[in-house]
């Protein structure tokens, strides 16, 4: 199989202790600037980010994992820019998107959590070991050879995170992973965003799942407008939201 | 829609290596066309029954369902041939073809996807001197087989939100009001699968390996 090669070095280079910084960094489309001006430093395990639609999150969620390159500045993973080390970023930082049916991209549930393994060269005993694995821990086991459409949204939801949390990611990101759901999915999907080991930035509508983060921004206009923990924060969001 | 291809077994035609199945498969088909008798079609049909029900034990249903999205096109042909050539002949017609789709459903129903596409990929290796990579027609076909069901949905849904507010899928306006916003849904989705693809290392170069092996989670 031939892929482009990836360079070995900056795994090397990682130092997982800077976690995610943005310096100066400016998004547009054309013409349409998204974003500007933001300087960041993201190192605290639970960040929430909140704004209106249209605000500019999920541009700014995309930049995290080298989805997105900004038009300006930099975004650093680890120490590793996203515009020059992207393969290296995205094995570290995990994307977890909105509607799962555009993220499942195999028929059957297990060789869906077997896709981003098999492109990280896992060994086939490892693989299938480290999928049956995934799948208990979110109660799919039963579900392995199922196929994926037939899974019910909480469960797609579910199968999708476990296709990410499969391939060990230091972080993952997550655009509005419960906003497709119903109440119950909804919290079964934030008890399983609150065990996670890994640093989680989670981009957000829901603001009660925000309640125990450590840090939540609020970003309008493509610009960080409230940079402070929960509480205030969301305060601060609401404030904003009530006088449109 | 629902294309729930896979049956899961423990059986001895789930463990045939899938590229085994396949050969077996086109046997089948170049003997039924070189031997066209009644005895060989009928013979052939009772024997893919055989290992489908018996063998692989194969729920009835799920090869009746094969069998009765055929069952127009067998009907036009035995009549076809029962007014253009004779009996017998519309009759081995039939019967080769309907073992022949039964043969198929056997196959994939016993077969996981990921096999399938691995005996793909290992037979357009050579394709690779001409800068074709096989594990992406490989992607390419699991992901088309993932996505129908997907693309059934949205319609679904569009024509049920045209249903809602007074608007009918039927004619020439109907398929227009419903492809159109399929379209549009379809391109924003791609955008959105082929950011995942990327999210989950599909550009990633693995380290050197023989043949993917089918994921089997215990």
């Amino acid at each position: 199989m031939r892929f482009r090669r990836s360079d070995p070095e900056p795994e090397a280079r990682a130092d997982p202790t800077r976690g995610i910084e943005l310096r100066g960094v400016s998004h547009r489309y054309g013409d349409r600037p998204v974003l500007a001006d933001l300087d960041l430093h993201l190192t605290e395990p639970r960040i929430g980010i909140v704004g209106a639609n249209g605000s500019g999150k999920s541009t700014f969620a995309r930049l995290l994992n080298g989805l997105v390159v900004p038009t300006d500045g930099h975004v650093l993973v680890d120490g590793l820019d996203t515009r020059t080390s992207v393969r290296a970023v995205r094995r570290r930082v995990g994307f977890v998107f909105q509607d799962p049916d555009a993220q499942i991209v195999h028929p059957t549930v297990a060789e869906d959590a077997a896709y981003g393994l098999e492109n990280q060269g896992v060994p086939a005993p490892e693989r299938a070991e480290r999928v049956t694995e995934v799948l208990a821990r979110y109660g799919l086991d039963g579900h392995a050879d199922h196929p994926a459409h037939l899974l019910s949204g909480g469960q797609k939801q579910l199968l999708a995170i476990a296709g990410v949390l499969v391939m060990r990611p230091a972080r993952v990101v997550f655009d509005e992973p419960t906003t497709l759901l119903d109440l119950i999915n909804a919290r079964r999907i934030a008890r399983v965003i609150d065990e996670l080991e890994q640093q989680v930035v989670v981009v957000t509508h829901q603001l009660d799942l925000l309640e125990h983060f450590d840090r939540v921004l609020v970003i309008d206009g493509g610009r960080v407008v409230e940079d402070a923990a929960p509480r205030p924060a969301i305060a601060a969001y609401r404030a904003l939201m009530e006088g449109r | 829609m629902t294309l729930a291809l896979y049956v899961p077994r423990q059986s001895a035609v789930h463990r045939v290596p899938a590229g085994g199945k396949l050969l077996a498969l086109a046997v089948l088909a170049v003997v039924l066309f070189a031997v066209p008798t009644l005895p060989v079609a009928a013979a052939g049909l009772l024997g893919v029954l055989l290992v489908g029900l018996g063998a692989a034990r194969l729920p009835a249903a799920s090869l009746a369902r094969q069998a009765r999205t055929v069952r127009w096109w067998l009907a036009g042909l035995f009549v076809f041939h029962a007014l253009f050539s004779d009996l017998p002949t519309a009759a081995v017609t039939v019967l080769r073809l309907l073992a022949l789709v039964l043969a198929a459903a056997v196959v994939t129903a016993t077969t996981r996807v990921t096999e399938m596409v691995a005996v793909i990929e290992w037979l357009c290796a050579p394709l690779r001197v001409f800068g074709v990579r096989p594990a992406r027609i490989g992607l390419v076909i699991a992901m088309a087989l993932r996505f129908i069901p997907v693309l059934a949905e949205r319609a679904d849904r569009i024509r049920e939100a045209q249903a809602a507010r007074g608007g009918s899928a039927r004619g020439l306006r109907g398929v227009r009001t419903t492809v159109t916003p399929l379209l549009v849904q379809l391109l924003q989705m791609a955008h959105t699968i082929s950011e995942a693809l990327d999210a989950r290392g599909a550009d990633d170069e693995p380290p050197a390996r023989g043949r993917r092996s089918p994921v089997t989670a215990a």
